[in-house]
């Protein structure tokens, strides 16, 4: 902008020289000038805005304004499509590049028609409703890049969903037409009919070279394992029905065969099996008094009645998928959708998904010759495993067949864990409908592992000034023989610890480590100073353990290293009157928790509530100073889905003529606190983990009549 | 005006410059910016460059799945089964599939069978492939009867195919080919772990195998045949035939780092097929935690084919040890060699360094049923300067669950020739039995697909192992005693009593029989052996089975007591009378005792509570001579129980309160003559330890140092307030 204030500094002395009229004049122009320059600039820098604003007038365009490009005769033809082809030998993966998100950039070709030498079209449909939904679907999503240069996969806008409406060879043509083809490398062609009479090839027939296909009704010997991707026939009809919720169970009919287009030497077998079971068994055809149209797909017949499909569906446990001419068929994907088990029948046919998804859990696939042992095969069917199977094959519908969107982000999120297989969604996610992955627990430390004794456990002990109590239990614990390393975490920012000189004499290490803040939470830090699998959280003021008892709770730890193993039980129970939780330390018959306050644990716990405990609950004990205990409680049980195990009867802890609720636990206010914990955390949960249960660990001869002196833990208190 | 025209150039040229400036200058890098997208532009002829795709409006036509296919097109032609007995002309060879190239029929009727041809006199076997057809035979699936098979397995040594190799076998073709029964293949299982020879090394084996399916190592996935082949694992000379070697993971250790982050340690080619991964390792070695090393010793002419970088590389070669690596590393590579597998995969599985493969194309191990992702990383050959940033990226969390996967997989499926064979032959029986084959999630949660019977149900709720992943617990128990008295006190909880008359003494009138609150079933044994109590009645209505001897005194509080525990740990046995097993090392075998000792190890099934799927493991799984064993003594039965168990948990059983029952302690105080009163009795059960641990491999058997009581137990309160009060009255 120099020049211009260069200019206006010069301004006020020529302008008094001039005449109003001329002053107005030039002011006018001059504002004008500098408003159409200031109104450019703004264009410049935000050049999306231009896009954008004319863009909205693009959106009224129709597929018929697409440039149009003729194809000539001698157009290249691809070659057809390599068998061998995996992603090591025929996907360029240097496009795809290490990216932190680990996501592949996908670019969609704009729209062009293409048309031959005659300017007869390519395809009779030309660009599909369905195509048209799972392009935008794409471009709505992550994948999505406009930018052609950081493409990892490309994807044609030449519809090739319906092969009965192209014309194979200009297709072919077309393709090797693409600016970015370069023999397919990294292209992905989305087609869910593939071949044509007679003979029905099982995939696309358009020569492709190296495109990758997400195909519809592939077989096993036309799938390339690894490579392509097997997709389902979209059935546009889940777009217009939406069909009432229907909770898994018996059904009215057992079998339901409700496709239109089988073969008559099925249809034979089919009412044969019909005859020989009756009522179970449901076979319908088309309509022969309907009209073809929209109406026709939605009703079937039999002898007669009129049924409403796909509703009808939704009456029968199984439904028949039979193949036609082509393996895929668009029946399966009403027949998910209303929640009945498919059967499926189609030698050789490549399930939809199959790559990631478990059909055994929501289909049964039956050989075709098969057909007449059906009912017997289905009937052997656990009554459970059908009920399991329905609600899968509906959570199947939902989140992998429903739309267009849902079938194309699929195809490529199964292409991006190829390429990114370090990241690649797990087996459960794929598999696992919503209900189950909240109910069900998968644990860390899953691996039944009895870890030796050798490296013994360390003890870490929190403390705040109670020197005299601190040093006793320091003794006591020094004579547990597993004792591999004493860790004090010492919580009191005001008052050093004392002097080296001061401490017992113990003969295994002994650390002191100072924290910053006065928080609870420091007693469940995960330490580099532990080192052993196993820690002992214990009090200050527990003296009363004696050494058998620790050393025994250490041996039950190693037979349960994945549980809390602890000496003080607790348990958690249900007010009916407030309709809350209350917690519990009478002594009962039960037990939902042990107290962090002497009790073993795996470090990894230590990490799980340092890093991963859920909601605020470490900064609601930090600040209430209490509960700690049971939040360990929770996340262990959460994660495990598995009971704490108490210890020996030990129920004093403090000091033999204390009772057993010392201390702090007496105070009634303490209580409501504690009790309001337990709600507390149970709602950040979301569900209470904890689980209850009626035994304690004894030594095998605890209380035998025998010498005491053969018994490896002699000294066990009664109380 | 002369001021005027003054004015108006300032003004104009001021203007001009302005324009310039905001168009030309600002411009540039916008221009740049887009620079290579118009160049694209140009060539595709006029569209919208760089724009984002946008969705049509307005009507298009549906892609066609409405219109039903043309059914008389379809009908007119060929019949399904025309077009079926088409398909197995066309598919064989490369393309053979189940559907085309395996003859289902055979199965039909005696189940999966194997049949393995009798070993010709002078014909030369090395010994991983006697140990394959050993486990073979040893298995539940060997009939000796080629008629009853489904299944064939060539006593030709087929596993060196190697040319150059000294195990070679030599006119394979033609000694093939003579067999009486090979049928051009059909339904033959060839095993193979080497084939091809220097230079190329081709997944040839040098024998027409027709119809037949491979059990191959270092496959390819182009010529894998999916679900007809089956890609086993390299194995050694060394690898155990039966029992094997359990994971090297004792701890899990928090933080999850080991030593070294990255390690392989082995030699290189420098030429020819498959040299280039390996000689470009050094690239990423670091020598601190990224440890890769190669040399180029072997063979007799390496030196020959010497390149600059093998003198240092030998020389860094020599200063690790490669088990000290191993063992110290959390993740190992595992590069291809010549051929795509290599041993260092088996090695990293059992050190629990999880394995992280860099050999394109190899079709892992079994992965027709396992999920290696679980357990192993991929890494891509042309990536290998990613790897190192690749594995830093893995989450400690999933480092953990990575690591305690491979121990599992190799215990399950890998860790002895018996367990890499029966695992080949269960994935061709699910194949052949379809609809009642494993599911995923059996083969790859605990306890492996070889302990999970899919004949017994295809529900996993009817598992003892799955409650926690299902989330729901079944709160029904079941008895199934021999026992008179018992029955009377009854509670409504139970479910049903099956009473097995094993007794060659006609059964007592139905009026004799107590009245009782459930309904009482008896079975009166038709073999009258000791196994019928483990059989798999139908009747059995639960998932827990209570398990009692004619003379065990049992009172209900105790049974209930029992079964609330269960319900803790459906997947062990629970119960009261524990016995021991020790290791004799005077007489260098298993010894058993009835003895108080502090541990035990066993909990007989005289008075136990356990899972119905093991009466069916039991009478499915053990073999016929450990079976036929134990009844001819009637004897043992329990012992074979816990082995079976504890080999399935790899847990020890669970004792409950402080009752004990020693039976061998109490001989001569039943009035009726006793098995326990026998003196061979206990001798016995001491050679069968020892016969159960030799046909196991391996002792299973894990201690336990600790029994569980009600809570309240033999405490001093008021026993008015504890639940369980009659088990203190001993």
């Amino acid at each position: 902008m120099y020049p211009s204030s260069k200019y206006s500094s010069r301004g006020p002395a020529l302008i008094p020289r001039m005449k109003i009229k001329h002053r107005i004049y030039y002011i006018t122009l001059f504002s004008v000038v500098l408003l159409g320059l200031i109104a450019t600039g703004m264009f410049q820098f935000w050049p999306h805005s231009i896009e954008s604003s004319a863009d909205w007038t693009m959106d009224k365009r129709s597929v018929h304004d697409a440039p149009l490009v003729r194809l000539p005769v001698s157009s290249p033809i691809p070659e057809r499509g390599d068998l061998s082809c995996r992603m090591h030998t025929c996907f360029d993966v240097y496009r795809c590049g290490y990216n932190p998100k680990n996501r592949i950039k996908v670019y969609i070709y704009p729209l062009q028609r293409f048309v031959d030498e005659v300017g007869v079209p390519i395809s009779s449909t030309g660009l599909s409703r369905e195509y048209n939904d799972l392009l935008s679907a794409i471009s709505d999503s992550d994948f999505y890049t406009d930018d052609v240069s950081r493409a990892c996969l490309f994807i044609p806008s030449i519809d090739v969903l319906n092969q009965n409406s192209l014309r194979v060879r200009e297709t072919a043509q077309a393709l090797a037409m693409l600016p970015r083809w370069d023999k397919g490398m990294n292209h992905l062609l989305f087609n869910m009919l593939p071949g044509g009479p007679p003979d029905y090839n099982t995939a696309l027939d358009v020569p492709r070279d190296r495109a990758l296909l997400a195909g519809g009704g592939f077989s096993t010997w036309t799938y390339r394992q690894g490579y392509d991707v097997s997709i389902p026939v979209y059935s546009p009809l889940s777009a217009d029905v939406e069909l009432p919720e229907r909770q898994p169970g018996p059904r009215r009919y057992f079998i339901l065969s409700s496709q239109t287009a089988i073969h008559r030497e099925y249809r034979a077998e089919l009412e044969r099996l019909k005859e020989e079971n009756g009522e179970a068994l449901l076979l319908l055809d088309k309509c022969s008094n309907l009209s073809q149209g929209a109406a026709s797909v939605r009703k079937r017949c039999c002898k007669g009645q009129v049924y409403d499909y796909p509703q009808i569906l939704q009456e029968s446990s199984f439904c028949v998928v039979l193949r036609g001419a082509r393996l895929g068929q668009a029946a399966l994907s009403d027949v998910l959708q209303a929640g009945c088990v498919p059967v499926i029948l189609a030698d050789s046919y490549i399930l939809p998904f199959s790559e990631v998804l478990d059909w055994k859990r929501a289909s049964v696939v039956i050989p075709e010759e098969k057909l007449s042992e059906m009912y017997t095969i289905l009937k052997s069917i656990p009554h459970r495993q059908v009920e399991e199977m329905q609600r899968q094959a509906q959570w199947f519908w939902e989140a992998y067949f429903s739309s267009m969107k849902a079938i194309g982000l699929t195809t490529l999120q199964i292409i991006n864990d190829r390429i990114y297989p370090y990241a690649a969604r797990s087996y459960e996610q794929w598999n696992n409908p919503p209900v189950v992955k909240w109910a069900s627990v998968n644990s860390p430390l899953f691996l039944p592992l009895i870890p030796p004794r050798a490296p013994g456990f360390t003890a870490v002990v929190l403390t705040y000034d109670r020197v005299e109590s601190l040093f006793r239990v320091i003794t006591e614990i020094s004579k547990v023989p597993s004792l591999a390393k004493l860790l004090v975490v010492w919580n009191n920012q005001n008052k050093s610890p004392p002097e080296e000189t001061l401490w017992p004499k113990i003969g295994v290490p002994l650390k002191v480590v100072r924290t910053k803040e006065n928080k609870l939470s420091n007693r469940f830090f995960p330490y580099d100073e532990i080192e052993t699998e196993a820690v002992l959280a214990i009090d200050d003021d527990i003296i009363m353990l004696t050494s058998d008892e620790l050393q025994f709770g250490y041996e039950v730890w190693r037979e349960f290293p994945d549980r809390l193993v602890g000496y003080p039980g607790r348990l958690h129970l249900w007010d009916h009157e407030m309709g809350k939780w209350k917690y519990e330390s009478e002594w009962t018959n039960e037990v939902s928790m042990v107290l962090t306050g002497a009790a073993f644990y795996h470090k990894y716990f230590n990490y799980l509530y340092t890093y991963k405990m859920p909601g605020d609950i470490k900064n609601w004990v930090d600040a209430h100073m209490n509960c700690e205990d049971i939040a360990m409680n929770f996340l262990v049980a959460n994660i495990t889905g598995k009971a704490p195990i108490k210890v020996t009867p030990r129920k004093k802890f403090k000091c033999p003529e204390c009772t057993a609720l010392d201390g702090l636990s007496l105070d009634q206010t303490h209580m409501v606190e504690r009790s309001e914990c337990i709600n507390k955390f149970a709602s950040v949960f979301g569900t209470m983990p904890l689980k209850v249960v009626e035994h304690r660990a004894d030594p095998v001869l605890y209380k035998d009549d025998f010498p005491e002196k053969l018994k490896s833990f002699p000294n066990i208190g009664s109380l | 005006m002369q001021a005027k025209k003054r004015y108006l150039i300032l003004l104009s040229t001021g203007t001009c410059l302005i324009l310039l400036f905001c168009l030309g200058g600002l411009q540039v890098p916008v221009l740049s910016q887009r620079g290579h997208n118009r160049r694209d532009d140009r060539s595709l002829s006029g569209s919208h460059p760089g724009q984002r795709w946008r969705r049509f409006l307005g009507p298009l036509q549906t892609f066609g799945s409405w219109q039903p296919e043309r059914s008389d097109d379809y009908n007119g032609h060929m019949s399904p089964r025309q077009k079926r007995e088409a398909n197995l002309g066309v598919y064989t060879d490369k393309r053979c599939r189940m559907d085309s190239c395996f003859d289902f029929s055979l199965c039909v009727k005696n189940g999966f069978k194997v049949y393995v041809y009798p070993v010709q006199k002078g014909e030369k076997m090395s010994e991983s492939y006697q140990n394959i057809l050993s486990s073979i035979e040893g298995s539940r699936f060997y009939t000796a009867n080629p008629a009853q098979a489904c299944l064939f397995v060539l006593s030709l040594d087929t596993l060196d195919r190697d040319q150059l190799s000294p195990q070679y076998v030599h006119n394979l073709r033609a000694k093939v080919q003579g067999l009486p029964l090979w049928n051009e293949g059909r339904n033959h299982i060839i095993f193979n772990l080497y084939s091809g020879t220097w230079p190329d090394y081709t997944e040839d084996l040098g024998l027409d195998i027709g119809y037949a399916m491979l059990a191959k190592a270092s496959i390819s996935t182009e010529n894998f045949r999916p679900n007809f082949d089956v890609s086993i694992p390299l194995f050694s000379k060394e690898h155990p035939r039966t029992g094997g070697d359990r994971g090297y993971l004792k701890h899990n250790t928090i933080p999850p780092f080991r030593k070294y982050m990255l390690v392989f340690k082995g030699k290189r080619y420098l030429t020819g097929i498959g040299s280039d991964t390996r000689n470009s390792l050094y690239h990423v070695h670091n020598s601190e935690d990224v440890v890769l090393l190669t040399t180029c010793k072997h063979g007799k002419d390496w030196q020959k084919h010497k390149d600059i970088r093998c003198d240092r590389d030998n020389a860094e070669y020599d200063r690790y040890d490669y088990r000290e690596m191993l063992y110290n590393s959390t993740f190992c590579l595992v590069p291809r060699g010549r051929r795509l597998g290599s041993f260092r995969f088996l090695e990293a599985l059992q050190a629990a360094c999880v394995p992280v493969m860099l050999s394109n194309g190899w079709e892992l191990p079994f992965s027709e049923i396992i999920d290696w992702n679980t357990a192993a990383l991929w890494g891509d050959e042309r990536l290998l300067l990613q790897i190192p940033s690749t594995v830093r990226s893995i989450h400690q969390d999933k480092i953990l669950s990575l690591r305690q996967q491979t121990q599992f997989l190799w215990e399950a499926y890998f860790n002895s020739v018996e367990k890499i064979v029966l695992t080949t032959l269960e994935i061709i029986q699910d194949r052949v039995l379809r609809y009642s084959s494993r599911s995923y999630l059996m083969w790859n949660s605990l306890p492996g697909g070889l302990f999970t019977l899919p004949q017994y149900s295809t529900s996993l709720r009817d598992f003892p192992f799955y409650y926690a992943k299902l989330g729901q617990l079944i709160r029904l128990t079941y008895v199934n005693g021999d026992l008179f008295s018992f029955v009377t006190q009854l509670r409504n909880s139970w479910c049903m009593v099956i009473v097995l008359w094993n007794c060659d003494k006609p059964l007592p009138a139905k009026q004799r029989w107590p009245a009782t609150a459930v309904p009482v079933i008896v079975i009166e044994g038709e073999s009258k052996v000791i196994s019928s109590r483990f059989l798999p009645y139908d009747t059995i209505p639960t998932d827990a089975v209570l398990s009692l001897d004619e003379d065990t005194v049992l009172s209900t509080t105790e049974v209930d007591f029992a079964f609330t525990v269960w319900q803790s740990f459906p997947d062990r046995i629970v119960g009261y009378p524990a016995r021991s097993h020790f290791w004799d090392s005077n007489k260098e075998r298993w010894g058993y005792t009835s003895k108080w000792t502090n541990d035990y190890s066993m909990v007989l099934t005289g008075a136990a509570i356990y899972h119905k799927y093991y009466h069916y493991l039991y009478t499915t799984y053990l073999p016929t001579s450990l079976k036929t064993m134990v009844d001819q003594m009637s004897n043992c039965e329990d012992i074979l129980m816990n082995f079976l168990v504890s080999s399935v948990t790899k847990l020890p059983p669970i004792k409950v309160t402080q009752k004990k029952q020693y039976k061998e302690t109490m001989m001569g105080q039943t009035s009726r003559a006793s098995r326990w009163a026998d003196p061979d009795h206990f001798a016995q059960r001491q050679t069968c330890m020892n016969k159960f641990a030799s046909w196991f491999g391996t002792m299973p058997l894990v201690h336990s140092q600790m029994r569980l009581d009600p809570v309240l137990f033999k405490d001093q309160v008021s026993i008015l307030r504890k639940k369980y009060r009659d088990i203190e009255r001993l």
